[in-house]
């Protein structure tokens, strides 16, 4: 398996909120590095994690399924996942495998914040 | 086969991704960000363009039932235990994974069992097309049903479920080089998709699907030229919890249609 070709760095936004930024291809190959960043945005007390999709270069149907299995594990510890900065295109395919009924859209982080404190 | 469940069974990407094959795979060449923006998604060309509910034409050899104005379901809309299946076959090193792929695609309905019917579009599978399923349920009864494809390059393709099929998910056949050999797989990620499909899976219908996708895989292996092609299954149970706010799903079972289809037929045959 290639090495993935991306980079997911996390910013903590205070208490129970964690921002991954994602920078590259997302393949099933990120599914490690995406699991990592996720542990790591996951305190114990995150209770709100927000994907920024603004790097998102490349996608296919198996970063979708890794997705899948990134809010299975989020809802387990009883998360929210919400995403920004999707294009278009990636957005219509938010929409077309209906991951966008579980994972909330916005179109800014701004408003990304604001909905975890609704 | 080994099968395993619980919570805690979230796993590698090669187990749990629907496509080892795009996994591995080296996505196109980097261009940099403005050039990339500046020719579009390079994926663009690979997904279906969004719809809202499936429209069909008419085909021959199926009913077709069941399937237009459906919406599609992924693994978020169905009712049951989210599993994640996998169906391995080593093709050996004569083989290449595109190869692989091209065969599977262009011949994809002549590799099911016996019985059973799927009829795509004449240009083969590509995204964005909607085929119709009629798939053999045994005591003489076919449930019409469809697929959606969701995805499809050179390495891989990906089926998608409508609403009232037996699953909620999606089906990624890939095709990756292991070494010094080519590897193809089917990958299912899936829940039922409402209470009666559970009961059903429950009791014979993992088992049975466990069968179709072994017998299709072999049956790919023998097209490929594969001596006594042998098939690796493994099932995995991701989530153990039903989503019971899907249970209303059951309203769209073409199961249950597709039983009443028949009697409707039936009976109307008879009279005239």
């Amino acid at each position: 398996m290639s090495a993935p070709a991306i980079t997911m760095d996390v910013r903590r936004m205070g208490d129970g909120v964690a921002v991954v930024d994602i920078k590259g291809e997302v393949t099933a190959a990120c599914e490690p590095v995406l699991m990592s960043a996720y542990e790591a945005a996951s305190d114990g007390r995150t209770s709100w994690l927000v994907l920024n999709f603004a790097g998102l270069e490349y996608m296919n149907s198996g970063g979708i399924g890794m997705l899948v299995t990134l809010l299975v594990r989020a809802n387990r510890q009883r998360q929210q996942l919400a995403a920004y900065g999707l294009s278009d295109h990636y957005r219509e395919i938010f929409e077309l495998t209906r991951l966008d009924e579980a994972i909330t859209i916005y179109d800014s982080e701004e408003s990304a914040l604001n909905g975890a404190v609704k | 086969m080994t099968e395993t469940a619980g919570p805690d069974q979230v796993r590698s990407a090669e187990q749990i991704g629907l496509s080892a094959r795009e996994a591995a795979a080296a996505p196109p060449p980097h261009v940099g960000p403005d050039a990339a923006q500046a020719a579009g998604p390079r994926d663009a060309t690979s997904w279906a363009k969004k719809v809202d509910r499936l429209e069909v034409d008419a085909r021959q050899g199926v009913r077709g039932t069941n399937v237009a104005g459906r919406r599609l379901t992924g693994p978020v809309q169905g009712f049951g235990k989210m599993w994640q299946k996998s169906y391995r076959m080593k093709a050996g090193p004569g083989i290449a994974p595109e190869q692989a792929i091209a065969t599977w695609k262009e011949h994809f309905p002549e590799f099911w069992p016996k019985g059973n019917r799927f009829a795509g579009a004449l240009t083969g599978i590509n995204p964005g097309d909607v085929a119709l399923l009629d798939l053999a349920m045994g005591g003489g009864v076919k449930l019409s049903t469809g697929v959606f494809v969701l995805y499809a390059d050179h390495e891989s393709f990906t089926l998608m479920t409508p609403q009232g099929h037996m699953f909620a998910g999606w089906i990624t056949f890939s095709a990756e080089r292991e070494g010094d050999e080519t590897v193809v797989q089917a990958l299912v990620l899936m829940r039922a998709n409402d209470p009666l499909y559970e009961v059903g899976m429950t009791f014979g219908g993992h088992r049975k699907e466990d069968k179709f996708w072994t017998a299709t895989l072999t049956a790919l292996g023998e097209r490929l030229g594969i001596q006594n092609p042998t098939v690796e299954a493994k099932s995995t149970c991701v989530d153990t919890k039903r989503q019971w706010r899907h249970a209303n799903n059951v309203w769209h079972n073409s199961m249950i249609r597709s039983v009443l289809q028949t009697v409707t037929f039936q009976r109307n045959k008879q009279a005239a």
